[in-house]
């Protein structure tokens, strides 16, 4: 793959692939969440039989995907920003792809107590 | 039809040019129209700027969708329990204001606009028959204005005493 190119393989196209992927995630978890959280309009058992299930450790490790994408979605859609109107941005696109990469593994790593620590209590014993 | 007289640039002589072209004052050239040329049967937008606006919404949603939805994760997953503390109690306490209530709505609105319009994008690119397109969107824009009004009619119409 020829070095220097600005959207052919390498950083520049795999983040466009990451970047869509997470995007049509997070979509339809959105779909999915807006119709659980109208559960409380019919009873506020109803809600919160559902949002029991989201406190079940196997649905834990589904929330830290969640988190996953959103993050990185989050973090490289600002690079796209930056890429389109920071007129230096273009020539940093690839620095900016490792800042976000790189703040991406810091925080996931900081998320993994919150998201997943009541999952490992309850299977692991507190 | 002595036409080759070949000059010093290599250049013949140009088809058309000079005294014996065979058009003058009585008999004209036929009019040649510009391409793009507006004329009375062009609309007066033959292309409006809807993709340009929506490319310009993405990134304006995008910067308050960062603070709108990191802010909501924060809040439902890490802080003060995580998601162990979510329940019909938390959600009545935090839409009793109209803070949370805005932030809600307008998180949902930005939210969904902005995924459907780039769900919009990925089917433009990936379905080639234009048939398979029609069905997908109107399914997608389907699927969002119910999910809208769905989530708009939730937070206007909560009601904590429900039982």
């Amino acid at each position: 793959m020829p070095a220097g190119t600005l959207y052919r393989g390498r950083e520049g196209m795999w983040s466009w692939v990451a970047h869509r992927v997470t995007g049509v995630l997070i979509f339809f978890f959105l779909f999915v969440h807006v119709l659980d959280t109208a559960l409380v309009r019919v009873s506020p058992e109803a809600y919160d039989k559902v949002v029991a299930t989201y406190k079940t450790p196997i649905v834990a490790v589904l929330e830290y995907g969640l988190v996953a994408a959103i993050l990185f979605h989050a973090l490289n859609g600002l690079r796209v920003i930056a890429v389109d109107f920071w007129s230096k941005g273009p020539r940093y696109q690839k620095q900016m792809l490792w800042t976000v990469v790189g703040l991406w593994v810091v925080l996931m790593i900081g998320a993994i107590y919150p998201v997943l620590g009541h999952a490992a209590r309850e299977l692991f014993g507190s | 039809m002595a036409t080759t007289e070949s000059t010093a640039s290599g250049i013949g002589p140009v088809e058309g040019a000079g005294a014996f072209s065979g058009y003058d004052a009585d008999n004209p050239a036929p009019l040649i129209e510009a391409p793009r040329k507006r004329t009375k049967k062009t609309p007066k937008s033959t292309r409006g700027n809807f993709e340009m606006y929506g490319w310009l919404f993405m990134r304006l949603s995008g910067i308050v969708l960062v603070v709108l939805v990191l802010g909501h994760l924060l809040i439902q997953l890490v802080l003060d329990g995580g998601v162990s503390k979510i329940g019909f109690a938390f959600v009545a306490g935090r839409w009793a204001s109209p803070f949370w209530q805005v932030w809600d709505l307008l998180m949902l609105w930005l939210a969904m606009l902005h995924g459907a319009n780039g769900l919009r994008t990925v089917i433009n690119d990936y379905a080639e028959r234009a048939n398979t397109r029609l069905w997908l969107k109107g399914l997608l824009y389907t699927a969002t204005v119910f999910t809208i009004l769905l989530g708009t009619l939730v937070i206007f119409t909560f009601d904590p005493n429900i039982r």
